[in-house]
């Protein structure tokens, strides 16, 4: 394995919303030593944050808020710790999701769609891999070439209200925004965990990265 | 334009590789973490392991097979065999599966799929089905019956409405398996792939019968599939990953091409 190893440390909050022992695993490899941790102390302390989650937006939201995890998320994004939100992590930092029409935690401005197809050989969810066309450059997407693939596994996806947050695109049926971000704060749509050594390009990428862009 | 996937799937005995032809006789052919290992790199989409240990006692075997592969293939893990319960699923869950199977014990107790899928969410439960034709009748409308206990009882159920009960309970996934097909090395059942690929929303995996490259392209378009597994291809060194997706790729077949 030809990753750079990075010695810098993150926090990954676990907010009951999917496995997280993947993401944690994904960024061992590439020398990211990552805690998986439910206390918001440990979060506000973090020198970088991953902000995963698979599931539903309902109940996403619920445990997030419950024992005032979003406060800590507020907190570390307003304080310029590199954040990197994934999947639902993604999702729920939006304003609202169709999904449990629920409100969402507001970071990003913008509102998260279901697909909707008539076609019948479109899948829902959208699961597997797909291109990631980088559409405006990103530390985080750095080590990323044109034809390279994630793996996607959603049926919801965000349509951000603000086209300046948009950095990747994907198209499935049509183009929708893959990867978004603002200042210190970067999510992606994909699970780049699960997505091979390109995935793990990019979370090296992450490890490295200080907040600005 | 979401890709198509190769899917290879390795079955595990009492923690060792092994590949059935037509559902009898296995033999052990290596270490399946060496074997995972080498095909993430060589391009391979997703892994699916199948624990066929008979033992229930060698069972946690699997778990640690499942743990040691998590922690150095980083493409979506898909684990199956004797899941029977939500706990099965979270225990698989947490070593590190991405995706869990269900199989046999679902056609018993179709609520095992709602269960999983409320346990571990809807996209991450793959629901397996090994399926022979047998002649149209009123209970097999399709022509197709679905088959457990790794192809030994059939169960007189309709394929096709057993494809669209799971997707209603809750399968992210379906595997269309064929008995017929199964080690014969001569094809996917192309009819069935797409008889069920057409009727559901799901995504389907053509499972049974690949031998040559050919097979591959054919279920992908002709069946219909969304991915095709492959197993004995690889495994005996025939043929790579890199090298069948190669192949796809040129027959014009999308696939993805940098990893």
């Amino acid at each position: 394995m030809s990753q750079p190893l990075s010695e810098s440390s993150a926090v990954i909050i676990d907010y009951d919303a999917g496995n997280l022992r993947s993401v944690q695993r994904a960024c061992a490899e590439v020398g990211l030593t990552a805690e998986i941790s439910a206390d918001p102390a440990r979060v506000r302390d973090a020198e970088r944050v991953i902000f995963p989650g698979v599931g539903a937006a309902g109940s996403a939201m619920r445990s997030i808020t419950r024992e005032g995890m979003d406060q800590a998320l507020r907190d570390v994004i307003g304080a310029g710790v590199p954040v990197l939100g994934i999947c639902l992590g993604l999702q729920i930092s939006f304003d609202h999701s169709e999904e449990d029409d629920q409100e969402t935690l507001g970071l990003l401005p913008g509102r998260v769609r279901r697909f909707r197809f008539d076609h019948p050989e479109l899948k829902i969810p959208h699961m597997g891999w797909n291109e990631v066309r980088v559409v405006k450059p990103h530390p985080v997407l750095a080590g990323i070439e044109p034809g390279d693939e994630f793996y996607f596994v959603h049926g919801y996806y965000p349509e951000p209200a603000d086209p300046e947050l948009i950095y990747a695109r994907t198209e499935y049926e049509f183009e929708f925004a893959c990867a978004v971000g603002r200042d210190n704060y970067f999510a992606t749509q994909f699970h780049p965990e699960k997505s091979g050594r390109v995935g793990l390009r990019l979370l090296a990428a992450f490890a490295e990265w200080d907040g600005t862009c | 334009m979401l890709s198509k996937r190769l899917i290879a799937c390795l079955d595990v005995r009492d923690g060792n590789l092994a590949k059935s032809v037509k559902f009898v006789d296995t033999k052990d052919i290596g270490d399946p973490v060496e074997k995972a290992r080498e095909y993430y790199l060589d391009g391979l989409d997703e892994l699916v392991f199948y624990d066929i240990t008979a033992s229930s006692d060698k069972r946690n075997i699997m778990l640690d097979v499942v743990e040691a592969v998590a922690e150095q293939v980083f493409i979506p893990l898909s684990v199956g065999g004797g899941i029977r319960s939500v706990a099965d699923a979270t225990d698989l869950r947490l070593a590190g599966a991405e995706k869990i199977n269900v199989n046999s014990a679902a056609v018993k107790r179709p609520e095992l799929i709602s269960e999983c899928a409320e346990a571990v969410g809807a996209q991450n439960i793959v629901l397996s089905m090994d399926i022979q034709a047998v002649p149209v009748s009123a209970d097999c409308p399709s022509g197709y019956e679905i088959v457990i206990n790794g192809g030994r009882t059939p169960m007189g159920l309709d394929a096709l409405a057993w494809a669209l009960r799971g997707e209603a309970l809750g399968a992210g996934e379906l595997v269309v398996n064929s008995i017929d097909a199964d080690g014969t090395r001569a094809g996917y059942e192309l009819k069935l792939t797409r008889m069920i690929a057409e009727a559901v929303r799901i995504p389907v995996i053509a499972s049974g019968g690949a031998g040559e490259p050919h097979h591959l392209t054919e279920a992908l378009t002709e069946g219909k599939a969304d991915a095709a597994l492959v197993a004995s291809m690889v495994h005996y060194g025939d043929y790579t990953c890199s090298g069948l997706k190669t192949y796809l790729h040129e027959q014009g077949v999308k696939m993805r091409m940098s990893w």
